[in-house]
């Protein structure tokens, strides 16, 4: 085979060049060196290849050999993902950490999920059935939360000639063989293989029609994420994107979460690893790590396996998908994705774009989101990907490129606020320049499950907020004294809002999730004190005498006074402050 | 012995471009001979067929495409590291400049390192006592936590490190086992003098190693200083199991040389003319901070940084912010109404609090009372804004109440000597002394039983 080895002629950085290449193929994995590093051909002119090395290139020279693997960048999806940590190309964290402890070398040649670690296998076909691409044929109960389900890979079908019975089997064993129409045999094991590259088939696309609850206030209720939604979570640093990012793969209502930590903070994933083990989902009351698959690249790995974790992530994301789960990845952030791709540009000397971004970051960018959606399986089951970006604007400004282009391609976009933060406002989602365009597609959604006046409540709480923006213009003035007694209510209960609603604090134990039936009360209740303060002011009641300090502080602390599972409590404090104005309308009415 | 190169193709800036060369490492140290006496290291930066770049550490003035002659080391810029390395001071590529005296050791090491597996981490959690109120109580320092300063020029940044390290006490550090890693990269020579003047006032000097990249020494040494003194301070931490505070300053000086060598190389660039690499570059500088599991050291990084004209969305602070566990703001604005330390609270953060404190390490109404600090000294901004206006005397009895909160806050809390050590049982008290001249009900951050327990009437 010694045509399909390659010479290094070049290396700057994470970009090598080789010649002698002529039988590679584009986006082909390859092996360079002595040290074996892995790397990808991105690009071919003649018998000269451009490879970019998802590991540190140091030690390399000019001469040695790139060896094909004959396949594309690949991950092996099967049992033994979820509850694991990998790198950017999949390689498990734990299994280097055992191998090399504390530091990452190079050359470590590919790792992928345990070959070794025997599955409890629960056969559901027979010698004599007939199956299609993406029929399940076994289930693994891979943790006590999640059943894997062993699928037929996508363009294989045939009639099954050898069935192995229920019993422990390691991912390599083969259980079933199959015979297509052609005669040709595949033994099929639990292990397939996917270029991540490219997009898991299913058998269509259906309309989004659910909400993925949260348990966040400000995103159920004001901006919400529909399941096979996209959203984007942009704020500068210090704005509490990991924060955000964190709570929703805590506690979104997902079967599967898919968490990448790209480029990021190496402690943030520690701290992912320490505390996901110990916080309980509250639809299964298991630890929510039992959902979860971990992707860490952090900042200073290597660039390139950088610009890979994305692509790994949602091709897990997919292929757990196909198995009929509601799957959510978080991808945190994007903007690392982005510098990825122009570091890598830049070495290649591609012609820039903007601010030296390559002229392809917004068609890659829409490849990524569109990954995202509601589908049908093969196995006729409704099954989606919901993707939630996080945006690191340079100098939290929105307008440049990566913030810019990210927000074309989704449909929500929660924009974090510096001057809300600071304020220590959290989450410190901006009110005002937030959007979600699944508020309309789920408007009957809300109505049937959450209330049947909630859309017009949204949009009142909201209009009270944009109001009290344009009063606090004219209060930073004048002052507050000089408005008149309307418009200082719009202002008192706009901060009723903040604070009892938008503000949420995700280290408290009762406000840190929180049902939507307890949201749809706590809205209700707001909106209730608001009615009762505005009649009392029409019949000229003074404010002072309106803001009664007692009740408004009530209605703020329900958060954290009245429990997820006592929502009924809530209309006991309805009736104070039935009775509280109603006392105050009869003493000014006499 | 390697073949020596006799001749060079071209000599650009700090860069030299030789030809003909085989069998050379990518990142491998050249040894460079001048007219066969002078010798400057290098490193190959770009190996294209037979043509090679490097850039040479000690900069290219003096040298002539056929007075030099080069030889290939075959190893990348290592440095020789053993524990007599406390007390001694260094250049930017690792040789002693206090003595002739060289380090002994068999071990060398690699002064890129290799990232931590995040898998062998160890979260940060027990808190550093500064004895500097403002960073105790609002923001404070983790062991193990990478939390720059983002300073101006001619702030008291230098004063504030200093303060930091004389009066730092980390939990398990004693003596023997706390040292102190000083990097410095374009850091003028007073300022330098200052740091050293300091750790031998305070006793310390022993403890301390020094990488020293003045301002008028070559640049291309800037780029290795902050990767020598973390190799040190790796080495000391998950080695010797010592508990190391790493300052390098400045770190701005240090990114203007990866912009000139950047420019050099010809690269495109990117915001502001630095390279595209920079977040990257940064990051291996400032992930090296931190802890492994089953050691005993543990790295604390305070870099410092001076915002080009106070910007912090300048793309230094603007990166190091995104990569830090926080950041320290210091502002002229307090500095000029002198206030030291001129700790710019609301922008300032630390990531890593919310773990350290609390009952069982500091008290248990700390987090609560800080956010509420936070909140109430945000709306004191607002108040100054309205009272510019319309002037102090039309406010309302409350926004007057911040008014008095905000200035004393200011005068009482932040400000403190430079000397003063004031233990975390004092900088919350006064917090609760001056957060009490607000009404009860304004404390909405604040849980209602530590009111109770700690309100001042």
């Amino acid at each position: 085979m010694t045509d399909r080895e390659g010479i290094v002629t070049l290396v700057n950085g994470p970009v090598v060049r080789a010649k002698n290449m002529s039988f590679f193929k584009v986006r082909e994995m390859v092996t360079i060196g002595e040290k074996r590093l892995i790397g990808e051909v991105i690009s071919l002119e003649k018998d000269e290849a451009t490879i970019q090395v998802y590991e540190e290139t140091e030690g390399l020279k000019a001469g040695e050999k790139v060896i094909s693997t004959g396949m594309p960048l690949s991950v092996k999806l099967g049992p033994g993902l979820i509850g694991n940590m990998f790198d950017g190309i999949q390689r498990p964290l734990k299994t280097i950490e055992n191998i090399y402890p504390n530091f990452i070398p190079e050359g470590i040649g590919l790792l992928s999920i345990d070959e070794e670690k025997k599955w409890e296998v629960k056969m559901l076909v027979k010698e004599g059935d007939y199956l299609t691409q993406g029929q399940v044929f076994a289930e693994v109960p891979e943790t006590l939360s999640v059943i894997h389900k062993i699928m037929v890979p996508p363009n294989i079908s045939g009639k099954v000639i050898f069935a192995k019975e229920s019993s422990t089997y390691s991912i390599r064993e083969c259980l079933i063989i199959l015979e297509d129409g052609d005669g040709k045999k595949h033994e099929l094991t639990m292990v397939q293989e996917w270029p991540v590259r490219m997009p898991r088939p299913s058998a269509r696309r259906i309309p989004i029609k659910q909400l993925l609850r949260t348990g966040q206030r400000v995103l159920d209720i004001f901006f919400p994420i529909a399941k096979g939604g996209t959203a984007a979570v942009p704020g500068g640093f210090g704005t509490g994107k990991t924060v955000t990012q964190h709570q929703l793969a805590k506690w979104s209502d997902a079967d599967i979460i898919v968490y990448i930590g790209c480029g990021e903070r190496g402690n943030e994933m520690t701290a992912v690893l320490e505390e996901f083990p110990e916080l309980k989902d509250p639809r299964t009351g298991r630890p929510i790590m039992e959902r979860t698959i971990l992707i860490a690249n952090t900042s200073n790995m290597p660039v390139a396996a950088r610009e890979a974790s994305i692509y790994t992530g949602i091709t897990m994301a997919e292929y757990y998908r196909d198995m009929g789960y509601d799957v959510a990845i978080m991808a945190d952030s994007t903007s690392r994705w982005a510098e990825a791709l122009r570091e890598i540009a830049g070495r290649l000397e591609e012609m820039p774009a903007e601010e030296g971004y390559p002229a392809y970051l917004p068609s890659r960018l829409a490849e990524f989101y569109e990954r995202a959606g509601m589908v049908e399986t093969f196995n006729g089951e409704e099954a989606s990907v919901t993707i939630i970006g996080a945006v690191s604007p340079p100098g939290g400004d929105f307008s440049e490129p990566v913030t810019e282009n990210t927000k074309r391609f989704v449909n929500a976009f929660l924009a974090l606020d510096k001057k809300l933060a600071y304020a220590r406002h959290y989450p410190a989602i901006n009110y005002l320049t937030s959007y979600s365009g699944y508020i309309k597609i789920l408007e009957d959604w809300y109505r049937e499950n959450v209330g049947e006046d909630i859309i017009e409540l949204r949009a009142k709480m909201l209009k009270i907020l944009q109001e009290e923006n344009k009063l606090l213009e004219i209060v930073q003035l004048v002052g507050e004294d000089v408005l008149p007694n309307d418009q200082r209510l719009i202002l008192e209960i706009a901060k009723v809002i903040k604070k009892g609603f938008l503000q949420q604090n995700a280290l408290h134990p009762e406000d840190t999730y929180v049902e939507l039936p307890k949201q749809y009360k706590m809205i209700k209740a707001m909106n209730h004190l608001y009615e009762r303060a505005f009649k009392c002011v029409k019949l000229g009641i003074p404010i002072s005498q309106i803001k009664e300090e007692r009740i408004f502080d009530e209605i703020i602390k329900m958060k954290y006074n009245i429990p997820n599972d006592q929502i009924d409590l809530i209309d006991g404090i309805i009736e104070k402050v039935d009775a509280y104005y109603e006392q105050l309308e009869a003493k000014y009415k006499e | 012995m390697r073949k020596e190169f006799l001749s060079l193709n071209k000599i650009e800036g700090p860069l030299i471009i030789l030809s003909k060369v085989e069998d050379v490492a990518y990142g491998e140290i050249i040894d460079i001979t001048i007219d066969g006496k002078t010798h400057r290291k290098g490193k190959v930066v770009k190996i294209d067929n037979d043509k090679i770049v490097a850039q040479v550490f000690e900069g290219t003035s003096g040298l002539s495409t056929h007075n030099a002659s080069i030889r290939f080391t075959g190893t990348p810029l290592e440095i020789p590291l053993s524990k007599d390395i406390l007390g001694r001071t260094f250049n930017g590529v690792g040789n002693p400049i206090d003595s002739d005296f060289p380090i002994y050791s068999n071990k060398r090491y690699n002064i890129n390192g290799r990232p931590i597996n995040p898998v062998s981490r160890q979260y940060p959690r027990d808190y550093i006592n500064t004895g500097i109120s403002a960073i105790d109580s609002l923001m404070t320092l983790i062991r193990g936590q990478k939390l720059p300063i983002f300073s101006g020029n001619g702030l008291p940044h230098n004063e504030l490190a200093v303060q930091i390290v004389k009066q730092a006490k980390i939990r398990g550090a004693e003596d023997d086992n706390f040292a102190i890693v000083f990097g410095a990269m374009g850091v003028r020579h007073d300022d330098a003098d200052y740091f050293i003047r300091s750790f031998k006032e305070s006793g310390v000097l022993e403890r301390v190693v020094m990488f020293l990249n003045l301002a008028d020494d070559p640049i291309i040494e800037r780029i290795s200083t902050p990767r020598c003194a973390l190799t040190a301070a790796e080495y000391l931490a998950f080695e010797c199991g010592m508990h190391i505070l790493v300052i390098l300053t400045d770190m701005t000086s240090y990114c203007e040389a990866l912009r000139e060598l950047s420019a050099a190389r010809e690269e495109v660039p990117s915001r502001k003319g630095y390279p595209g690499y920079m977040y990257s570059d940064l990051a291996t500088i400032y992930e090296r901070a931190g802890m492994l599991k089953g050691t005993e050291g543990s790295i604390t990084l305070l870099p410092i940084l001076t915002m080009p004209n106070d910007d912090i969305t300048h793309p230094i602070p603007d990166l190091t912010g995104f990569i830090t566990e926080g950041q320290i703001v210091l502002s002229r604005e307090l500095y000029q109404s002198n206030i030291y330390p001129p700790i710019s609270v609301l922008p300032s953060l630390s990531r890593l609090m919310k773990d350290g404190i609390g009952e069982n390490y500091t008290r248990e109404d700390h987090g609560d009372l800080a956010n509420q600090i936070f909140s109430s000294y945000s709306r004191v901004q607002d108040i100054r804004a309205l009272a510019q206006i319309i002037g102090e005397d039309d406010l309302s009895e409350i926004d007057r109440k911040y008014l008095e909160f905000g200035q004393r806050f200011e005068n009482e809390f932040l400000s403190q000597g430079i000397d003063e050590n004031r233990p975390i049982e004092d900088t919350l008290n006064l917090g609760w002394k001056l957060i009490s001249i607000l009404p009860k009900e304004e404390l909405d951050r604040i849980n209602p039983k530590f009111i109770e327990k700690f309100y001042m009437n």
